[in-house]
């Protein structure tokens, strides 16, 4: 066991996958002699050279679209999209053709490729560079999507996700580059779809992922204090989404609060808590509640930014209505 | 290029079955046949992807656009199959769930048919990418159209095309209009050669009705990225025969004009150019020939399985 920052677990994965495999290349803006926006590719280029490791215009579109073809005739290009605000320029590459390529020509091409981008607050970066966008990929059929939290699921989805013959949409967080976690020193592949539990509990569950898991977790923990068991759910795969590792946990807590840092609109939490709403009608003690960001642009201030995005005293707001929920008395008939 | 009689009349006979092939496929779509109501033929255009793929190597890659069948056949696709997927049968090459817009064959290095203008262009970009890193001889010939042309992406990926050095030949191919819009409305630099000297890439504008000026150009453009001289761009001018798709009466175009273009038929023009070759008894005898086989096709396709539930649910990811 060694201790990785997030940014070191990712670039060890590159790292390992482009030792074993000549066809695994990186593609980005500012991924070679500068070692990319968030330092995640440092070394990379003096390791491989420029052919592997290439630098790429400020052309998001073509970016997508060149890796989509390599990956269509042999390659494995792990391409870079430095913020996940600049996707919205690559839409069409990844939403009409890398998701569809696979099942619109018959199964005759597979698209063996990862799109690494980052997202989230916590820079101050304002509108343009801090959204979280995750729904939109999770809305099209055809594409995987991962958010890791920590350094080892870093580590062991990007491995998968390079190893996937379909496109995967990998979203890290830029809050979370330098936060430190233990990652196994032999090498490992982390299964896509799987959740995990990241912390037991018997009576909440709260279904997260990325940088939100560490809220989550600390607010679990304040939560003791007042006899709280709270259960944390660690999504780390959104698309194919687990639900059976949701649905179990719900089912023990009986109560469930989903949170996330992207606009709570519209979000996966509202699938999620549709979808175990549904499946758990009769057994659920109270109704799911979500916590999201406000429907506003983010804000450059960082003071301004945190009154937009979930914060401790929120998501312990909302457990505490999820604890002390009673139904409504019925008629008696 | 040295022409000998048969490859003439393997030029003609090319030409005459995309035709003939996207004449039957609009009768059997007025018929009902056909399993979508999306079909765009390239009619009157069938020189420029003739003369393209005829010098195309085995291992080269093409990527096609929504009005794709001409480009298809010409890289030798099998009428069949097409005719099948167009039904929306089982045995076609997209198992139905393609259709006339996504007309595939990996085996022929087609890298598909799509429907999204320029959407494609990407595609060609990545795979000459990954020939060049793989020190494949490979080159990828990209159609497009006008429209395509006008479209953001063919920037960035005629600039990396560029910046890398890459095997691939652009084919614009002009047919005068995107859907409605003409060209001299919808571009401020109307010469397509003009736009290869902003991407510092040869630039070729060629009459798109003339198989073989096409023909001349695709070769010197794909030998040269073959050498690895990098990408071009070639400008072939054509005329759409008919309306953007089915149900458009063209109104938006002078009769005069469609009258004139349509006199332009890379057919006649071929035939006008080698007389002997293309006599009326060798002409009429690859009537009946490729009748038959569009015939075969309608036949297969009709006698084909329906593609069921089980091709929906499949392959959604690999």
């Amino acid at each position: 066991m060694a201790e990785y920052r997030y940014r070191d677990a990712l670039r060890r994965a590159l790292y390992e996958e482009m030792k074993a495999d000549e066809r695994v290349f990186i593609m980005g803006e500012d991924v070679g002699a500068y070692g990319g926006a968030y330092q995640v590719t440092v070394g990379l280029l003096a390791e491989f050279g420029e052919e592997r490791v290439r630098d790429t215009p400020l052309s998001e579109a073509i970016i997508v679209g060149a890796a989509l073809g390599a990956a269509m005739v042999g390659g494995r290009p792990v391409a870079e999209i430095m913020y996940v605000d600049f996707a919205a320029l690559a839409m069409d590459q990844i939403v009409n053709q890398a998701a569809k390529i696979h099942y619109m020509f018959g199964g005759q091409f597979r698209v063996p490729m990862v799109l690494r981008t980052q997202q989230g607050t916590g820079r101050g970066a304002g509108a343009q560079h801090s959204q979280s966008l995750e729904s939109w990929f999770v809305h099209v059929p055809g594409l995987k999507v991962i958010a890791p939290a920590t350094p080892r699921d870093a580590y062991g989805l990007l491995r998968a996700a390079i190893h996937d013959d379909n496109p995967v949409i990998f979203l890290e967080h830029k809050g979370l580059y330098a936060v430190k976690g233990e990652v196994e020193d032999e090498p490992f592949v982390l299964p896509i779809g799987q959740a995990e539990v990241k912390r037991q509990g018997q009576d909440v569950t709260i279904i997260t992922y990325s940088r939100m898991l560490g809220l989550a977790l600390e607010v679990a923990e304040q939560l003791t204090s007042q006899g709280v068991s709270a259960e944390v759910v660690d999504l780390r795969t959104l698309k194919p989404l687990d639900y059976a590792t949701l649905e179990e946990s719900a089912r023990k807590t009986r109560r469930v609060v989903v949170l996330h840092e992207a606009v709570k609109i519209g979000g996966l939490g509202a699938e999620i808590s549709a979808e175990l709403s549904q499946r758990l009608f009769g057994v659920l003690a109270a109704p799911i509640v979500r916590i999201g960001a406000e429907d506003v642009p983010l804000p450059a201030n960082l003071e301004l930014e945190k009154l937009v995005i979930p914060d401790a005293q929120r998501l312990t707001a909302a457990v505490e209505a999820v604890m002390r929920y009673q139904p409504m008395p019925t008629n008696g008939a | 290029m040295v022409q000998d009689a048969q490859a003439i009349l393997k030029l003609y006979r090319d030409m005459l079955i995309i035709r003939r092939a996207e004449e039957r496929i609009l009768e059997e779509l007025m018929q009902g046949k056909l399993a979508s109501t999306m079909c765009h033929v390239s009619i009157g255009q069938e020189a420029v992807a003739v003369g393209v793929c005829s010098v195309m190597a085995e291992q080269d890659y093409l990527t096609s656009t929504h009005r794709g069948h001409g480009h298809f056949l010409a890289r030798g696709g099998d009428v069949k199959r097409m005719m099948a997927e167009l039904f929306g049968k089982e045995t076609g090459y997209c198992r139905g769930r393609g259709g006339s817009m996504h007309i595939t064959d990996a085996k022929i290095g087609h890298l598909g048919a799509n429907g999204i203008v320029g959407g494609h262009i990407g595609i060609a970009v990545g795979a000459a990418l990954w020939s060049k890193m793989s020190r494949r001889p490979a080159v990828t010939v990209c159609f497009f159209g006008d429209g395509g042309l006008t479209q953001g992406i063919f920037h960035e990926a005629a600039n990396m095309a560029s910046v890398w050095k890459l095997p691939v030949v652009f084919v614009c191919e002009n047919n005068q209009y995107a859907m409605s819009l003409p060209w001299n409305k919808a571009a401020g630099q109307t010469s397509i050669q003009a736009y290869a000297s902003s991407y510092a890439m040869p630039g070729l504008d060629v009459d798109g009705q003339d198989v073989l000026a096409v023909q001349q150009a695709a070769y010197e453009a794909i030998e040269r990225a073959r050498g690895g001289g990098g990408p071009s761009l070639i400008g072939a001018y054509t005329y759409r025969f008919l309306g953007h798709s089915r149900g458009d009466p063209s109104k938006y175009r002078d009769p005069e004009e469609e009258k004139r273009e349509r006199a332009r038929d890379p057919l006649l023009i071929l035939r006008s150019k080698y007389p002997d070759v293309l006599d009326d008894r060798t002409t009429a005898q690859a009537e009946t020939e490729v009748k038959a086989m569009m015939d075969d096709a309608v036949a297969f396709a009709e006698a084909s399985p329906i593609a069921g539930a089980s091709a929906v649910f499949s392959e959604i990811y690999a």
